[in-house]
């Protein structure tokens, strides 16, 4: 190729590389440095596979090009590696960064067999417009751009501010505090900062930028789950206890044998035999999912993988459950500043399979939900399950005289401000002021910090993650009993010129804070060279309770742990608990209209909510470590539906089953039932894969609206209500949970969006003998369905409803608490142990109807039903979604032997066949290829093959 | 006889190196997981083994293209060993990102010849998209000691989005012509390879590559139809092979 010699000596230099299959996107690869021709021609050869790509040095950006560039200080870990491989090859280089070339109008390029028009070429002519580029291609939060011409490359270096700390005085008047903590992001209200103010006035002082961006990230909703931790004023006048602490007190009174840790420390931890301890964590990552996608979803899971090593084990798989809007809304029908549902879904999927897949866990259980009501606020819950041997020492630091080492990634402007972000409100601005909130995760980094620790676990005291709130939640949690001093000039940076707060407050991923015994320093700093790791001493625990924090050696942070950590006042929030439609208040809920029940149940599979996910889960990898049994997707083409998924070490015979449940149409209804119904569905799915239902461990996240509504923080009692009462019914006590409030958006015209009530319960019960797990795919023709559970009618914020969006209309009862439940799923658990169950399905969504459909199409066999054995009323018998519920398939010798266990609610339902229908006596017959195309859309099931380049 | 040594070789980002460890020991090898810093400070640790195996994984993200990095430090700081350990006859595997880096260092498929591993174009999904499913293969070669014992067709997953095995048709003829061909997919092509090629070997037939991961195939319970009474097709084969040539080393 040709090589300009004018641009040799330029300083910058600039490598274009085309892949053959390109689709009209090529990666620029900007280097700062003196290269001489030989040096591009080495570069060349690492940089571009010829068979695969065409590469071209400084290249003029044409006019229909659109040259995209990170932001200086996103995280740029291609950029890192140009610059490694540059330092292998012996050339000096000072500077990379790598972005991407856009071809935005229909072109051809020569040498290209591709030249294919996908979303990213075709229909666009004439002038790109800023809002187009937005929507389409780039993301002003980490990205910036240029039509035409070159962009600025994201040099890191030359980023400077002032790193000076101000004393910053609080106004005496409310006004003024209340502008005060806006301007500055605090999210911190005038109650709190009445106090902080008191607090100062008697020190003598006026409060540091890092003392008071400290408080409010230790403050924040999200660090301090301060509407959690409120009184719950009632409307009767009364006071409740808060909301942690009811679901606190309930673990307290189940007392389960197998909880280590309840609610304490980075995770839940459970033991379910002698050997291995679980730790079990799931997070949120909405707010930043909401603006920069990948990103966002991406270090959600880095997050939550770093909380199972804060909390000293090692991860072993991954879950996730996202809301989205519906892919399909027009761009017409987003509010200002929102980004469209697709490019959220595309985001968000990339950034979790991105994660999981390169640091190397599994990603194996989760769910995909969408509703028009998380088009301005999608939800990303984010779960992580770890183990470690049992018999390890406890960790009893931090001592007095440890030292305070940090590890990882180096710390830059990134995510500063994070917890405050995600603790308020979002609009139209939000996507701008939060730029730095939003980060992109760095896998590898993660890995190699993981491997050391587990390497290096007798070396280090106390052990906690960075997460919201930076280096001041890690090391101010850590010396909340011992005190702390902290040089910031010892803190690796990514670049010069942060302010000691921005050091101190910075969100940059992958770090970990350790405490370490001097003695052992040298040991532990061996470790990290060879693994590749820095690491820094930045300080040691004192013991005095201050937490003092330094920059050169002059204190920018004086506080009192005590006053950090408890000094807030607590809140008292209005409760309007909801009076929700039920059964029992009103016999006369008729099954709605369902002309023609063949129809309904492929339109219900065709869903979107219902409808096969393999185009999302094929892209997780959940195959490596080699301890999945039970995958998310089963049968005889591995592409049924699953209930619980399980996992066992491949040297171990026993496991665990994960199972979640989430159902926030419910939660429209009756917040109080929805909490029962979803801890109910998680619960059965881990029992249909033959868990034991004795020792289930479950987790709570809740995503709401505002608290300080006291509508919505009433629906929130409510719910909580739900899960303490079902807790206690099932003896499943919770040992982890996570809030994220204020899922709310404002739009320009001053319309408030707000979410449905969301609550994500995740189910960990043991499975003894993973060889005896059950799949819901049907497995043999002559074998007999019995569906055990009572079916009622009870349409509330079900799906059949969905399909003419009738599902929110108020007046029907939703799925109500089953009081046989726990019986029948002790009784499932024995007869699996016998192999007296070869199948078994959870009936949720959709009804029997869709779980019957379910498990013939993970089997390709024909069903024969009769379907007036489940309910007289055919809607009801098909698509009421009723709890408890589970379809079993039984060999005819073991059907007595079974029926026997449920002498009150089995019903022997239908026959397994060999033929290619779905017969549903006496009303309709489907063939098992539409059920199978309905679910998994046309093109799954029959893959067109592409050639390869020759 | 006792177990010969097996070098599993981790750079930053490999993560399947466990896994291949797990295959290897049950296969009768005894593995040693190495850090690249480790091999590159005492090469000792590579002149020891009697096999080397580079497991999956995105090593050094795959930032720059899969297994580049990773090749050019072998190449930069470890060529000599390398070429050595191959000249003395013993066995290497590169599975995955394993494969992709043995391309790039020039040991596959060696003898002049030109391939790449580019990025995933098939069944309609966007270029280069991770899939991660599983996939039937034919083992083919017999002059390559991984393969040749092998008579039955070996189920495994794939985990890859950069797994399109690419060249040009006088490549793929002298491939073929050399019995270098190791597995054919036998199921759907996941990926777009020429050929339904999963894995090829040098013309020593000792160093073999392949996209799939046989190391998660090496337990029944492990295969997605086990609870529904399959057996067979476990990847542990493969690993017994390599294992048995390197015990005569």
């Amino acid at each position: 190729m040709a090589v300009s010699d004018a641009a040799v000596s330029s300083g910058r230099h600039r490598l274009t590389v085309r892949p053959y299959e390109s689709a009209g996107v090529a990666t620029t690869i900007t280097i700062a440095g003196e290269l001489n021709e030989r040096d591009r021609q080495r570069l060349e050869a690492v940089l571009i596979d010829p068979l695969l790509e065409t590469g071209s040095w400084d290249p003029t950006v044409l006019a229909h090009q659109l040259d995209i560039g990170l932001i200086p200080g996103v995280t740029d870990t291609a950029a890192a590696q140009v610059i490694h491989a540059a330092s292998l090859l012996g050339i000096a280089v000072a500077d990379a960064s790598v972005g991407r070339l856009v071809d935005v109008a229909p072109t051809s390029i020569d040498g290209l067999n591709g030249g294919s028009s996908g979303d990213l070429t075709g229909d666009l002519t004439g002038d790109l417009t800023d809002g187009e580029i937005r929507r389409h291609w780039a993301n002003a939060v980490i990205e910036r751009w240029a039509v035409g011409r070159a962009v600025e490359p994201g040099f890191a270096a030359g980023t400077t501010v002032d790193a000076a700390t101000e004393h910053i005085d609080l106004p005496a008047d409310d006004e003024g505090l209340a502008a005060l903590s806006r301007s500055r992001g605090l999210a911190l209200d005038v109650a709190e900062l009445h106090v902080i103010r008191d607090h100062f006035a008697g020190v003598g002082r006026s409060p540091t930028d890092a003392e008071l961006e400290t408080l409010a990230q230790t403050w924040s909703e999200h660090c301090a789950h301060k509407s959690f931790r409120a009184d719950v004023l009632l409307d009767d006048g009364t006071v409740a206890e808060p909301l942690l602490a009811r679901l606190r007190r309930s673990t307290t009174e189940i007392d389960a044998p197998f909880v280590v840790s309840a609610f304490d420390g980075n995770a839940g931890i459970v033991r379910f035999g002698p050997d291995l301890t679980y730790a079990l964590k799931c997070e949120t990552h909405n707010h930043p999912s909401a603006i920069e996608p990948f990103g966002g979803a991406n270090t959600g899971v880095g997050g939550v993988i770093r909380d199972i090593i804060g909390a000293h084990h090692r991860a072993i798989a991954c879950t996730n459950i996202l809301c989205f809007g519906p892919a399909d809304t027009p761009d017409d029908e987003l509010p200002d500043g929102v980004l469209s549902p697709r490019r959220i879904i595309d985001g968000v999927v990339a950034g979790i399979a991105d994660y999981g897949n390169k640091i190397g866990l599994p990603t194996v259980a989760g769910g995909v939900l969408y509703d028009p009501a998380y088009v301005s606020n999608p939800l990303v819950f984010a779960g992580c399950i770890g183990v470690s041997p049992t018999g390890r020492p406890p960790l009893t630091g931090p001592h007095a005289g440890d030292r305070i080492v940090v590890f990882g990634g180096r710390t830059g402007r990134d995510g500063i401000r994070g917890a405050t972000f995600s603790s308020m409100e979002m609009d139209a601005t939000t996507g701008d002021v939060a730029g730095a909130s939003v980060q992109i995760g760095d896998p590898i980094v993660e890995k190699l910090v993981s491997d050391l620790l587990v390497d290096a676990w007798d070396l280090y005291s106390a052990i906690t993650d960075c997460g919201a709130g930076g280096l001041s939640s890690a090391i101010g949690e850590l010396a909340e009993h011992t005190g702390a001093d902290v040089e910031l000039t010892k803190v690796p940076l990514k670049y010069a010129g942060l302010a000691p707060w921005e050091i101190w407050l910075s969100e940059a991923q992958e770090r970990m804070v350790v405490a370490v015994a001097p003695s052992q320093f040298d040991a532990l700093a061996e470790l990290a060279a060879l693994h590749g790791v820095e690491l820094s001493d930045v300080g040691s625990f004192t013991g005095d309770g201050r937490l003092v924090v330094r920059f050169q050696g002059r204190p920018v942070i004086e506080l009192d742990t005590t006053f950090l950590h408890d000094g807030r006042p607590r809140r008292r929030l209005q409760a309007t608990t909801p009076t929700p439609v039920r059964v029992a208040d009103d016999a006369r809920i008729m099954a709605p209209a369902c002309p023609s029940p063949r129809d309904t149940l492929l339109a219900l599979l065709a869903h979107p909510n219902i409808a096969s996910k393999a185009s999302i889960i094929r892209r997780y990898d959940h195959e490596i470590l080699g301890g999945t049994v039970v995958r998310p997707l089963t049968g005889v083409r591995n592409d049924g539906p699953g209930d619980g998924v399980v996992l066992a070490d491949p040297s171990d015979t026993s496991g665990i089953a994960i199972g979640i449940g989430v159902n926030p149409w419910y939660g429209l209804h009756d917040p109080e039932h929805m909490a029962w119904a979803v801890v109910d569905e998680a619960i059965r799915n881990v029992v249909v894969t033959g868990a034991d239902p004795t020792a289930v461990a479950l987790m709570d996240n809740f995503s709401w609206g505002n608290p300080t509504r006291s509508t919505t923080f009433g629906e929130l009692v409510a719910a909580v209500q739900g899960c303490v009462d079902a807790a206690h019914f099932y003896g499943a006590p919770f040992v982890s949970g996570k809030d994220s409030l204020n899922n709310e958006y404002l739009t320009a015209d001053g319309t408030r969006r707000a979410i449905p009530p969301t609550l994500v319960i995740t189910a960990v019960a043991p499975m003894h003998d993973v060889a005896l797990a059950v799949t819901s795919d049907l497995k043999q023709p002559g074998n007999i369905l019995v569906l055990l559970g009572r079916t009622l009618p009870e349409f509330g914020g079900s799906h059949l409803l969905m399909l003419t969006d009738e599902h929110t209309t108020q007046g029907r009862a939703v799925p109500s608490p089953d009081a046989g439940a726990m019986a029948r799923y002790t009784a499932v658990h024995i007869a699996m142990q016998h192999g007296l169950i070869v199948s078994a399905h959870d009936c949720s969504e959709g009804g029997f109807g869709v779980a019957v459909a379910e498990m013939a199409i993970g089997g390709r066999l024909g069903v024969d039903l009769d379907l007036r054995r489940a309910h007289t009323e055919p809607t009801v018998a098909l698509f009421s979604e009723s709890n408890g519920r589970i379809i079993c398939e039984v060999q005819p010798a073991n059907v007595d032997a079974l029926l026997a266990m449920f002498p009150a609610d089995a019903v022997e339902i239908g026959t397994v066949t060999t033929g290619s229908d779905l017969v549903v006596e006496p009303y309709f017959t489907v063939g098992i290829d539409d059920l199978v195309n309905a679910f998994n859309g046309p093109a799954l099931d029959e893959p067109t093959v592409v050639g390869g380049h020759r | 006889m006792s177990r010969p040594v097996a070098l599993v070789l981790r750079a930053p980002g490999t993560n399947r190196d466990g896994d291949a460890a797990f295959a290897l020991e049950l296969a009768g090898a005894a593995p040693r997981r190495s850090l690249l810093n480790e091999v590159f400070a005492n090469p000792k640790l590579l002149h020891e083994a009697q096999m080397l195996v580079i497991p999956g994984g995105f090593s050094f993200a795959d930032a720059l293209g899969a297994g580049r990095l990773f090749a050019l430090e072998l190449v930069t700081r470890l060529r000599e060993e390398l070429m050595t350990f191959v000249e003395a006859g013993k066995p290497v595997i590169g599975i995955c990102n394993g494969f992709q880096v043995l391309i790039r260092t020039g040991l596959l498929p060696a003898g002049g010849m030109e391939v790449a591993l580019g990025a995933n174009a098939a069944n309609g999904q966007p270029a280069g998209q991770f899939v991660c499913n599983w996939v039937s293969l034919q083992p083919m070669s017999k002059k390559c000691i991984w393969t040749a014992p092998l008579t039955d067709e070996i189920d495994c997953p794939i985990a890859h989005g950069e797994g399109r095995l690419a060249c040009d048709s006088d490549t793929l003829a002298a491939l073929y012509a050399d019995d270098q061909i190791a597995f054919r997919y036998t199921s759907s092509n996941p990926n777009g390879s020429v050929d339904d090629i999963a894995g090829i070997c040098d013309g020593t037939g000792l160093v073999i590559g392949l996209m799939p991961h046989p190391e998660n195939h090496v337990l029944p319970r492990q295969h997605p139809q086990y609870l529904r009474g399959h057996r067979g097709g476990l990847g542990g084969a493969l690993f017994e092979a390599g294992v048995n040539h390197a015990k005569d080393i």
